[in-house]
């Protein structure tokens, strides 16, 4: 490896920070989770002490949480993509067309994965090599596909409901032992293995160095266009893989399908603690980030709120976290 | 006794822009194990010297030989897998990074699947930098972020790093530039011990007192010439800062 004269060096444990201060990210996230629950619990206890309302949750979870996971990447790098609400449209008409017309599942699946891969690889060349700033680029592609989507529907749904008779139906909505969504086991799958390719892969670890540094990775022989363009592609497939879950869920694709997730799924990756500077991220955060968001709704309807109140809350933490975020790390530079 | 062949020879290097003649008929020689410092006034051409021997820009003429072979150094890569590797300040370093992930950036070492083998690389991390590179500080981990640290060590994190994946030849630009007295310290001992190390390095530097402690040899430019020419023995730094100034007089009158 090294020609170099290696000296034993001395392996005597070193002080370095505190684990509270190096995680300090998960940490405030957890708390926040762990102060909302306490407040359900004691204002909403018949709700909140139920197993119901949890298995409602891994229902509708996953559509936005695995998305939410795949833009964490994004995010890291420095990037946005308001996109892929439109992307899950586009690619979730193909889905709901290719079965309603051939009832192949598995060739309906195909093709919108191939449709999500495209539509992210269309953002990626627009940022990476035309350089065309993300939130503008985005803006774009997102009204592009949205329109089309509009065009091709003229604005109809498409009903579906014989793909509840699909054997593959199950592997992506059934129970497991009748109490747990398959979905669920998809987003927890999908935390798991992005969560590991973040901080302990080569991959990962070139997208923190990219949103880092971009002209530092690129000086160490890091192909930044490349890194770029795969994580787009990255949330293409996603978004794509996140719609069939969903309509498999709903059995019915309207032309509006997919454009909810855009607040949730931005705001559970700020929460989450992944820096707006880019650079810096945790999928742990993210992920709690996902459960906050996904409790919001319930809960303030079980406080006995409206459901008015909902995007304002929602506003307000993602405003609170991204200040509070934003000033740690200024404390520390 | 044989001579030994020079790692790096520049023979009749010039380089002209338009019709600026930045550097001129350069012929410098760097040795396997030695510290060449490259001083002048600005506008000198030492910037200019050193990106044609970094691959950044082509000679408009004159003749390149690397371990006595001749050699086209058509760009920044091709220097460096010759083993001629330029470190600039903090700026390739990746502040929010880890110190393990930072020294492996680019150049991962995996297990399968391109997983990264973290225990290996903060392992290694750990003997460069406080095995090689003499690193003390009990604060810093290889867990530490790069930020954390200060700026002489953050340049001991590039020249290690630089050492470790086989440079032969590492060019220092300004390694001190910005740095308070007490880190200047600290990034002049790692250069020396690029030296210890059998390696080699070009080092700029405007500050004739930190040239003088560290450099082998001076080689003096003045508007794009090689004019003086001083081993370190040669010369008290007194002695060199009035060869320079007398030198630079000499060069107005000509």
């Amino acid at each position: 490896m090294s020609d170099l004269a290696v000296s034993p060096p001395a392996l005597t444990p070193v002080p370095g920070q505190p684990w509270w201060q190096r995680y300090r990210v998960q940490i405030s996230t957890v708390t926040m989770l762990v102060l909302l629950y306490i407040v359900f619990v004691v204002f909403a206890p018949d709700v909140y002490l139920r197993f119901d309302i949890y298995r409602s949750f891994m229902i509708s979870i996953p559509f936005f949480g695995i998305m939410a996971i795949a833009m964490t990447y994004i995010v890291t790098l420095g990037q946005i993509d308001l996109s892929f609400p439109s992307i899950c449209g586009i690619a979730g008409w193909a889905f709901s067309q290719l079965y309603i017309s051939t009832h192949v599942f598995i060739l309906a699946l195909a093709v919108a994965l191939l449709v999500g891969a495209a539509a992210g690889l269309i953002n990626g060349l627009l940022v990476a090599r035309v350089r065309i700033p993300s939130i503008v680029a985005t803006i774009g592609t997102m009204f592009l596909w949205r329109g089309l989507v509009n065009v091709l529907t003229e604005g109809k749904g498409l009903p579906m409901a014989e793909i509840t008779g699909d054997p593959l139906n199950k592997v992506f909505v059934g129970q497991l032992f009748g109490l747990i969504p398959a979905q669920f086991l998809w987003f927890l799958g999908f935390s798991v293995v992005l969560g590991l390719v973040y901080k302990r892969h080569r991959f990962g670890s070139h997208v923190l160095f990219v949103g880092d540094n971009r002209e530092a990775a690129r000086m160490m022989g890091i192909n930044v266009e490349r890194v770029t363009i795969l994580c787009y592609i990255q949330i293409g497939v996603v978004a794509a893989l996140s719609v069939v879950l969903l309509l498999n869920q709903m059995m019915y694709f309207w032309s509006s399908t997919g454009d909810g997730y855009l607040l949730t799924t931005l705001a559970a990756v700020f929460i989450g603690g992944t820096s707006v500077f880019g650079g810096k991220g945790t999928m742990i955060g993210t992920f709690v980030g996902v459960l906050i968001i996904a409790s919001l709704e319930p809960g303030i309807i079980a406080l006995g709120l409206t459901g008015f109140w909902t995007q304002f809350i929602y506003g307000l933490l993602i405003t609170l976290s991204v200040t509070i975020y934003a000033l740690m790390q200024r404390r520390r530079e | 006794m044989v001579e030994p062949v020079p790692l790096l020879s520049l023979r009749g290097i010039s380089k002209s822009f338009g019709r600026i003649e930045a550097v001129k008929d350069i012929d410098l020689d760097v040795f396997s194990g030695e510290i060449v410092a490259l001083v002048g006034d600005n506008g000198a051409g030492k910037s200019t010297l050193i990106k044609i021997v970094t691959g950044v820009y082509q000679p408009s003429a004159g003749q390149i030989f690397f371990k006595g072979k001749p050699v086209k150094l058509k760009d920044v890569q091709a220097s460096r897998r010759l083993g001629i590797e330029a470190v600039y300040q903090e700026r390739a370093l990746a502040d929010q990074q880890e110190m393990w992930r930072n020294i492996f950036a680019g150049r991962e070492r995996t297990t399968h699947l391109g997983f990264l083998d973290i225990v290996r690389e903060k392992l290694e991390a750990e003997q460069l930098l406080r095995g090689i590179m003499g690193f003390t500080s009990r604060a810093i981990t290889m867990d530490s972020e790069v930020g954390s640290l200060s700026g002489g060590e953050k340049q001991g994190v590039a020249i290690g790093r630089a050492l470790y994946f086989h440079a032969d030849l590492i060019i220092l630009d300004e390694p001190t530039m910005g740095l308070s007295v007490m880190e200047t310290e600290k990034a002049l001992r790692f250069v020396r011990g690029i030296r210890d190390q059998g390696k080699s390095a070009i080092f700029i530097e405007h500050n004739i007192f930190h040239v003088y402690d560290v450099a082998d040899r001076f080689v003096i430019l003045d508007r794009g010439r090689i004019v003086g020419r001083f081993r370190h023995e040669e010369l008290s730094r007194d002695q060199l800062v009035e060869r320079m100034v007398a030198l630079h007089e000499a060069g107005q009158v000509r």
